[in-house]
This record gives structure tokens, sequence and C-alpha cells, in this order.
């Protein structure tokens, strides 16, 4: 149970990751693998503050802002110097990687002794239900601080998808969607389309670079590989998000890609207890997001072959 | 009035694939006017208004706008005093939002878009009203999403966005090319009443003589990149198919004796 919800939790700090692929991948159609370099620039960031002795707060809102420079960096490459998206991400991602390691200084930063925000959430747990309490779930003995820390999360990730949401409702966030549906037409309605997408870009990196800040918070560390594969994780999460929701309302497809980072993130503890070798956990991601992506496209065409034989 | 001068372009520059789009162009247009632009294939007809709005820079030459010199502006900053309708159906809407959220973008064209509520309540009675207008039963279908509509519909809806608010010159590009003629009949009569309702100052393109010959007040016929023809007035209101097509007919042959011409030359001096 303790498992279950450690999971969760990690599910819920990697649903800021999905709604950022979210973003770039569906929003704009961009192939954004910035998000690999920023995930771990945002975790960097976060360790080394929380180490000089910022407050978490200010700490995490730092990655924040870092995922938004790192964006814009590719957003500009694209859009200015018009270099393929693709390759626009993974220039800014290659050269995050030596900004890394001159944040932390090394390449693994320990958090285990130093306050994040999840000691405070931990400490309210203490004020709360008290030291060493439990909560009986279903026959199973839970800390009490982790249940806390489970709720903290989800309270981030609700206010963040709430203002998610809202963003894409104003004047603003409309014409971004727009942007990235159809650019000639909202060009002719007077919008910076270049703008928006570096904007766009800009969020979406900002919202991966808060998921790796407090993932490192939560893990206890900040490790310069740890943003290794996460586009393809976050891209897995989106997808699954998809095939669950049934309606396009754009309150559903962020639900769902919430939703779709915990389910993601559950299935792969419960591969790992069932005794996958973790060394084989990224191949079959990958693997995943391919069948995923292809599937729908054959699906149709062996429907088609069977309706022209009809 | 639009007005321009001198203008230039060229394509591929300096390669084998070179095409003078546009050679010296120079045309005014009045205030209210409403121009019909014919002209063969590929004689720059498209590119003419292509440079107006802005999707490429010009070579050579002016364009302004009631004043203001926009030659060098970006396409989105035109676009605060241009209203545009593309030959493309699909072009013109956002094919994933819903009609009300296409409408709502269009009456925000060139003014700046904030953190305000995108499509708020209030304005939906006035979107509902201005759509009844088009007669097309979509009124009751305002948060369906764009791309399940017909072409006809789409491009409706698109000439309703171009003009949501007053444009200072609507640009129409072969509007109605992909579509069905009763439908394309529909969309010119929506054209017409826009056009004359906010007097709007139009320049459209083309390919049906039928067209330029029912609708606005001026022609313009190019080739080669060249106005080579310029009606107006009484003699536009002379103007009947068959004598556009005398016209093009005379191009035409110019256009062999031209190379036929060369040829001889070419044989007997080199």
């Amino acid at each position: 149970m303790t498992l279950l919800i450690g999971s969760v939790t990690i599910g819920l700090i990697l649903a800021l990751l999905a709604l950022g692929i979210f973003i770039s991948f569906r929003i704009f159609d961009f192939p954004d693998i910035t998000a690999e370099g920023s995930f771990t620039f945002g975790a960097s960031i976060t360790a080394s503050m929380i180490i000089a002795g910022f407050n978490p707060v200010i700490a995490t809102l730092a990655a924040f802002a870092g995922g938004l420079l790192a964006g814009t960096s590719t957003g500009i490459i694209h859009t200015k110097f018009k270099v393929n998206p693709l390759l626009s991400g993974i220039l800014v991602m290659t050269a995050l990687y030596s900004v890394n390691l001159h944040v932390m200084g090394k390449s693994n930063v320990p958090l285990l002794s130093e306050k994040t925000l999840f000691t405070w959430f931990e400490n309210f747990s203490i004020q709360v239900s008290g030291k060493d309490a439990v909560f009986n779930i279903i026959g199973w003995n839970v800390p009490a601080k982790d249940i806390w820390t489970l709720l903290f999360c989800l309270l981030i990730i609700v206010v963040f998808s709430l203002i998610l949401l809202w963003f894409f409702r104003t004047n603003l966030g409309t014409a971004m969607r727009a942007t990235g549906d159809n650019d000639q037409m909202i060009r002719a309605l007077g919008v910076n389309t270049k703008g928006m997408i570096i904007f766009g870009v800009a969020l979406s990196n900002g919202f991966i670079a808060l998921s790796g800040s407090m993932l490192a918070q939560f893990q206890g560390f900040a490790d310069v590989q740890m943003g290794i594969g996460m586009m393809v994780w976050g891209l897995a999460s989106v997808i699954i998000g998809e095939a669950l929701i049934s309606e396009n309302s754009l309150g559903q497809v962020i639900a769902g890609a919430v939703i779709g980072a915990v389910l993601f993130r559950l299935l792969v503890a419960i591969a790992l207890r069932w005794g996958m070798n973790p060394n084989d956990l990224k191949l079959i991601t990958a693997a995943f997001v391919f069948i995923a992506l292809v599937l729908p496209g054959f699906m149709k065409r062996t429907k088609k072959i069977k309706l022209n034989r009809q | 009035m639009l007005e321009i001068k001198n203008l230039c372009k060229t394509f591929n520059a300096g390669t084998i694939n070179e095409v003078m789009s546009l050679q010296e162009v120079n045309l005014t247009i009045e205030e209210g006017s409403f121009v019909c632009v014919l002209g063969t294939n590929g004689s720059g007809k498209s590119t003419l208004l292509n440079a107006v709005a802005g999707t490429f820079l010009t070579d050579a030459g002016t364009i302004s706008l009631n004043g203001r010199e926009i030659t060098k502006w970006p396409e989105h900053k035109r676009a605060c005093y241009i209203g545009r309708v593309f030959q493309n159906p699909f072009s013109g809407t956002a094919p994933a939002m819903s009609i009300a959220e296409n409408l709502s973008l269009a009456a925000k064209r060139g003014k700046k878009r904030g953190l305000g509520w995108g499509l708020p309540v209030s304005v939906r009675g006035e979107l509902q009203t201005r759509i009844k207008a088009l007669n097309m039963g979509l009124e009751d279908r305002l948060d369906s999403p764009i791309g399940k509509l017909s072409g006809g519909q789409r491009q409706a809806l698109t000439l309703l966005m171009s003009s949501w608010i007053r444009p200072e010159l609507l640009l129409l590009d072969e509007h109605t090319a992909a579509l069905d003629p009763k439908t394309a009949a529909k969309v010119i009569e929506l054209t017409e009443k826009i056009v004359t309702e906010g007097k709007l100052t139009t320049l459209m393109v083309t390919h049906s003589m039928q067209q330029a010959v029912n609708l606005g007040d001026r022609i313009i016929m190019m080739h080669q990149g060249r106005i080579k023809y310029d009606f107006r007035g009484n003699d536009k209101k002379r103007l009947k198919v068959p004598d556009l097509l005398a016209l093009f007919d005379d191009l035409r042959r110019k256009d062999q004796i031209d190379g036929t011409v060369a040829e001889l030359l070419l044989e007997n001096y080199v």
C-alpha cells in the first residue's frame, strides 16, 4: 500500500510533466525534446538553491522560471533562426547538460537532510495527525505523512491544471490554441504566431522544470541523468489520457493527461513489482508509445480494407 | 485607399526557375472601391494579393494603405487593417475550435489579446444574431467544432470573420474556386452583401469572368506580372464575358507571336 501511495504521488508530480508535453505536443504539434534538459534543469536549480539556504517555495518557483528560460531559447532558435523544431530542442537539451552540471557543481546533489517542500508537508502531518500516526485504509496501515504528502501533491496539480484551463480560455490562450490549430488563419487575424510559439514552448518547459524540481525534492536528490527519456514518458501519459476520454473538451483533455500520468506511473510500478527488469523500462516505454502512435492509423487501414472487400 | 507603386517580386531569383511574378506594378484603389483582378495562370494576380497581405516581402516598390506605408510590415501587423479570405476553405478557420471560439478570435482582430475571458457569455447573443444573418442554420451549432462543417459553410464563416471588425481593405483570393457552383453562388451573394453594407474597399482575385462582370466597379487584367488592362466606370459596366474572352485570346496570341518572332530572329541572325 505504501508503494501504491508513493507511486500515485510520483504520478501526480509527473502529471506536471505530462501537462508540459501536452502543451508542446498537442497544442502546437511541436516535438519538443528540450523537456529532457529542462526537467533536470528544474531539479538542479531547486537542489542548488535549497542547499544554498533558500526557501523551498522560492527554489521551486525559480525552477519554473528556469524552465521558461529554456523553452524561450528553443522557441527563439526555432522561430527566429528557422531551425527545425526537433533540432532546436536537441541543441538546447545538449547545452543544458553542461549548464546543469555547472548549476549543481557535480553530477548528483543529495537533499535528504535539507528542508524541502516535502519536509514541510511532513511537519504539517506531524502537527495535524501527530508523530508516527497511521491511517487505516481498507485494512492497510499507511503512515499519515504519506497521505498528507499525496494530498498536497494532488492540491498542487489541481491548482496548476485549473490555471492552465483558465489560461487556455482567455483571449491570449485561445489565440495560442488557434496558432497550433491553423497558424495561417490566426496570422490573418493579427496574431504574431512566432511570439505565440515562443511563449507556448516556454510555458511547456516551465511546467516540465517544475515537475523535475518537485521530483528531486520528493526522492531526495537531483541527478544530471534524471531527465533522460522524460519526453517519451510524458507522451505516454498524454496518450493514455487521450484513450481514457471520449470527448475533446479542453477540461477533459487536461484531466486526461493528469490521470494518464498517474495511471502510467502505477502501471510501471506494478510491472517492476512483478519482476520486470528496471533496465528494460525505457525500451518498453518507447515501444508502448510507438504502438500507441501507429495503432490508430493501422486500425483505420484494416477497417478500410475490410469495407472494400465487402 | 490602397496605393501600390512600382512593386516588383521575383521568385527563385538567379536560378533556372526564376519567375518575375510582379514587374513594376502600379495600382491605386480608392476608398470604397470593389476591384476584381483577372488573369491567366501565373499572371501574378495571387502574388499581388499576397504581397499586399504580407505573406512575403517584396523586392522593390512600396505599398501604402490610407497613408501608412506597410511595405516592410509583417503579415500579422498588416492584419490589423486588412481582412482576408483564402482560396482554400480550410485555411480561414481553426478546425478543432468551435464556431463561437473562431468568431471570438475574429472579434479581436488586430487588438491586444490579454488575459480576459476569451468567450464571455455577453457576446454569445451578438454572435448568434450575426450568424443567423448567414441563413445557414449555424446559429444553433455555436459550440460544435468548425472542422465538421462543409467547405461552403466554412468559407461563409471566414467571410463573416474577416469583416467582423470593419477592415480598411478586404482581400479575397479566389475564395469560391474550391466550392461547387451552387455554394459558390451563395458565397458570392454573401460577399456582395457584406461589401455593400460595410462600404468596404475590396480587392478580389477571381478566375470567373462572370463574377468579375457582375461584381464590383473595376476590373484589372494581369498578364506576365503586369497590369495589361484596367476598366472602370462606364467601361466596366459595358464589359461582358465575351469581351473579356476576346482580350484573353488577344494576350495569348501576342505571346505566341513573340515566341515565333524570337525563333525567326534566332534562325536568321545567330
